[in-house]
């Protein structure tokens, strides 16, 4: 099957690539686009390590088309943070020592991003619920919340 | 040690050495390595729980264009039935062979049977359909009373059981009977004022790691293999793929991948051997990912289990008899953990009279491997359901009555040794002074009490440390950081060496360029590893005071070490460890240190967990409402990383309690192999996890470590389940207490 011409942006850079009409996004991300940061639990929605955004809305990159990305902006882990300066969701993640293993990780900073641009005081409750959708095996959640309520308090100090 | 001994370093929260990379995404994990000209795996998988194969004819998919390699089991070397060593459980290459790809029968759903390497995963999954396979489908066998019952189809025709008193004669799905003895049980249920007893049911459960198994390998004929994948233990994979391929262990290099999540469930091989059997035939790099389901269908669960128990306990709360049947599901293949529930069972009590039997039993679900603290939940959870019942019975507060029983420095345990020193009650004191304990409950709320006993282990674990011009260091270690070991690594090595932690790097350490070490299991890894890195780090030192002595003109011993410098005692003289390796090049080269060893002297970790649950009435849906987690850590080397350890294992309990569960067709059909369906613990689901650091010091190691990353799986089940029992005043004997089973209970039709 021929591969389509794809013409999209991501993380603010103009980006062209090739792909068949199957493959996810996170397919292209992963093995086209070698931007491994993005990661693939489930390739059905249910874990949210492959959380990206499409036109600045939180979304799965298994349940996008590498196709639908044409025209739109795209936004991954690899466009949070530099390479000299953390984000503060990132920063808190650390100090709270918010990972173990660390798979989930990348996701659950691209998922905590959306959810304090939407909301920058969230409650626990609302934290909780907002990212119910990033499933992590390793740490049982208690420090993660923390590391997000946090940063949205540290945020909310620097705006 | 010294109890009071101070640290510089060790006790407190530094950030982890590889956090940047793992909040980037630039952390590199199994399915993270591409290669040039590099092709893709896929396996054809079981339809069927229990079937022979009758024909197996690839030629159709061999031609399909782009198809590379196709490998069944007759690709294997001649395999024979010995043990080998494969992280925390246990399996003959034979069995390991078959698990891998199927030979002859197929022995669950979603048993492998053939590899296709193909240009592309689509053209590898479309050549999949390609294979024309015809099956005799057999009954299958899917819990344990069915696969013991006499007239029980067989799994394996040539399996005897193991352990009986007489030899059998006949074919049997029990691979194994045991026992473990002390005392006299009927004379202890005849002491015995109050009798307790009850059959207890748990579920096939998953580690439900979010990282899929994966793997990239290159197969060189003449020189160097190479297997890049997500493992626990890189040298337990490079043993078992070398045996199974007939290869010398120096032929083959395993580079351990970052490892998203483990559990136990990555401790043994699947996809690894036949992707080097795709490379060698197909001459290319091969990588292979697990789908989610696959995940759920073909790798290790952990067992499901049948248990009896029966407790007997004098009206003083003396507790004078256990007693306990355990039946374990294998899953296809024979090596349930059977035997560390045996042991682990009744472990947190001191009791003169114990008796325990346990039998390993085949069924036809996928073979089961290690899951934190293996074989101990299942156990544990009978026992510590009860011992609340008999609280209940004698008219105690659980903690007291079982500050009264609890093992301490000098119980003999059931399986050999007695007791050093152990922190059980200190956990249980801690758990009764708890704000969580004095706090009152609400309506529909019920609590839970439920110790837990883990051994931990040692073994071997090699290091070692090279020292840089400037003063910098690389700490090399061989065990896999599956939760920010990393970090304690450098702590360690950082106070050994008088440094700043981060003037060391820890990396871990292909098969090649770290000497043999054991997986990441059992909680060994902090301990055990930790004990090597200190060696090294000690080596180090003395390495430094020798080079300083020889610029000073003096002997070792005039030179001591005091905040990473070296100080002459015959003089003024200083050098600080960055002066010392700057002028390493005129005392005799470079400086390294090593540390390989057999950690003997692991201390058992305690856990005690209280769980406050709140129930729905009318739906059965449980939530729990309040958790503390209480363990022994011995020292906390780095108290962020040992809490995490503390509230991952009593969530991950949480949902083995309260969800967690294979669900299976009458067929023998896997119907719940995803995230969706197989219902992890989420975020919204759960409060914060209180976690009490408990530090009763490990005599055996250096700075006084007890491993931390199992016992807190052990006791949320009886918690979980007791908090649920108190909640709706009706026994619980099955797990997992989703809503429709309490439902049924508070209905009365449990």
């Amino acid at each position: 099957m021929a591969k389509l011409h794809i013409t999209t942006s991501i993380n603010g850079e103009a980006t062209e690539f090739l792909c068949e009409p199957h493959e996810t996004l996170l397919d292209v991300l992963r093995n086209d686009l070698q931007m491994t940061g993005t990661k693939e639990g489930c390739g059905s929605g249910d874990c949210g390590a492959c959380s990206v955004t499409v036109d600045g809305r939180l979304t799965c990159a298994c349940l996008v088309l590498g196709v639908e990305a044409a025209g739109r902006e795209i936004g991954t882990i690899e466009g949070i943070g530099s390479s000299d300066k953390l984000s503060v969701i990132q920063e808190k993640f650390l100090e709270h020592a918010a990972l173990q293993c660390g798979i989930c990780t990348p996701g659950l900073v691209v998922s905590t991003q959306a959810l304090l641009e939407q909301n920058p005081n969230p409650t626990e409750a609302e934290a909780r619920y907002f990212l119910a959708g990033n499933l992590c095996r390793c740490t049982g959640y208690d420090k993660i919340i923390r590391a997000v309520l946090d940063a949205a308090a540290t945020m909310r100090g620097a705006a | 040690m010294s109890e009071a001994r101070e640290f510089k370093y060790i006790g407190q929260s530094t950030i982890r050495p590889d956090g940047f990379d793992k909040v980037t995404g630039r952390a590199n994990y199994g399915a993270d390595l591409s290669l040039p000209g590099m092709i893709w795996g896929k396996i054809l998988r079981s339809p069927h729980a229990h079937a022979i194969i009758k024909r197996l004819d690839t030629s159709r998919a061999e031609a399909f264009p782009g198809v590379l390699a196709v490998a069944t089991h007759s690709d294997f070397p001649s395999v024979t039935d010995q043990a080998i060593e494969s992280g925390e459980g246990s399996l003959t290459l034979l069995d390991l062979a078959r698990n891998v790809l199927a030979k002859d029968k197929v022995l669950y759903h979603g048993h492998a049977i053939v590899a296709i390497a193909a240009k592309t995963s689509a053209i590898a999954e479309q050549a999949l359909a390609l294979i024309d396979i015809e099956y005799e489908v057999l009954k299958p066998v899917m819990d344990v009373r069915e696969a013991m019952a006499a007239g029980a189809p067989i799994l394996h025709p040539d399996m005897f059981t193991q352990g009986l008193a007489e030899k059998p004669t006949t074919a049997s799905n029990v691979a194994t009977r045991l026992e473990y003895k002390m005392g006299d049980i009927e004379a202890g249920f005849k002491d015995a004022d109050v009798v307790v007893e009850r059959e207890f049911y748990t579920p096939t459960a998953h580690q439900g790691y979010i990282e899929p198994h994966a793997c990239t390998v290159r197969f060189e004929k003449d020189g160097q293999s190479m297997i890049w994948c997500s493992t626990q233990g890189h040298f337990d994979v490079r043993a078992s793929t070398a045996k199974l391929l007939a290869m010398d262990l120096g032929k083959l290099k395993v580079i351990a991948s970052e490892i998203g999540g483990g559990f136990g469930g990555k401790t043994t091989v699947y996809l690894e051997p036949v992707a080097l059997i795709l490379s060698r035939k197909s001459g290319r790099p091969v990588k292979m990912i697990m789908d989610r389901d696959e995940v759920f269908k073909a790798t290790g669960p952990g067992s499901a289990t049948r248990s009896w128990v029966k407790i007997g306990a004098r009206k003083d709360g003396t507790i004078t008899a256990m007693q306990g049947r355990l039946a374990y599901e294998a899953g296809a293949f024979k090596g349930s953990p059977v035997m560390m529930g045996c042991m682990t069972a009744f472990t947190p009590y001191a009791v003169s009279n114990m008796y325990i039997e346990g039998f390993d039993v085949v069924v036809n679900k996928a073979k089961v491997a290690a899951y934190r603290a293996p074989g101990a939940p299942q156990a544990e959870f009978a026992v510590e359901m009860l011992v609340n019942e008999l609280a209940v019975k004698l008219d105690r507060d659980p903690i007291d009555l079982r500050l009264q029983n609890a093992a301490q420095e000098g119980t003999q345990t059931i399986y050999g040794p007695k007791f050093k020193r152990v922190g059980l009650v200190e956990c249980l004191e801690a758990a009764r002074d708890s704000k969580h304990y004095q706090q009152a409950l609400a309506a529909n709320q019920g609590r839970g009490v439920a110790a837990g006993f883990w051994f931990n282990v040692g073994g071997q674990s090699s290091v070692h440390i090279n020292m840089n011009p400037d003063g910098t260091g690389t700490i090399v270690e061989g065990s896999p950081d599956i939760g920010g070991s990393r970090a304690s690594m450098q702590m360690m090595a950082a106070e050994a060496m008088g440094i700043e932690p981060g003037r060391l790097k820890p990396i871990i350490g292909d098969t090649e360029n770290v000497a043999f070490s054991a997986g990441t299991g059992g909680s060994r890894t902090t301990f055990a590893t930790g004990m090597a890195v200190i060696e090294a780090a000690e080596d180090v030192v003395a390495q430094m005071k020798q080079r300083a002595a020889s610029m000073w003109n003096v002997t070792a011993e005039q030179v001591e070490w005091v905040d990473g410098v070296a100080l002459n005692t015959a003089g003024e003289d200083r050098l600080s460890l960055a002066e010392i390796c700057a002028g390493a090049d005129r005392t005799g080269g470079q400086i390294s240190g090593r540390g390989n060893i057999n950690a003997r002297g692991a201390g058992p970790s305690f856990a005690v967990h209280l769980c406050d649950v709140e129930v729905d009435k009318d739906t059965g849906k449980v939530d729990v409402v309040r958790y503390t987690a209480v363990q022994d850590a011995g020292k906390a080397i780095h108290p962020k990383y040992v809490e995490g350890q503390y509230q991952g294992g009593a969530v991950q309990g949480i949902g083995w309690a309260l969800n967690e569960e294979y669900i299976y067709s009458a067929d023998g059909l896997l119907e719940n192999a995803g995230f969706l369906d197989y219902r992890i613990p989420v975020a919204s689901d759960l409060p914060m996890i209180d976690a009490i650091i408990v530090e009763v010091p490990n005599n055996f190691h250096p700075y006084g470590v007890r491993g931390v990353g199992e016992s807190g799986i052990i006791p949320p089940l009886a918690a979980v389940g007791y908090a649920v029992e108190n909640a709706i005043g009706v026994p619980v004997t099955d797990l997992p207490l989703s809503p429709p089973r309490v439902f049924n209970l508070i209905q009365g039709k449990g």
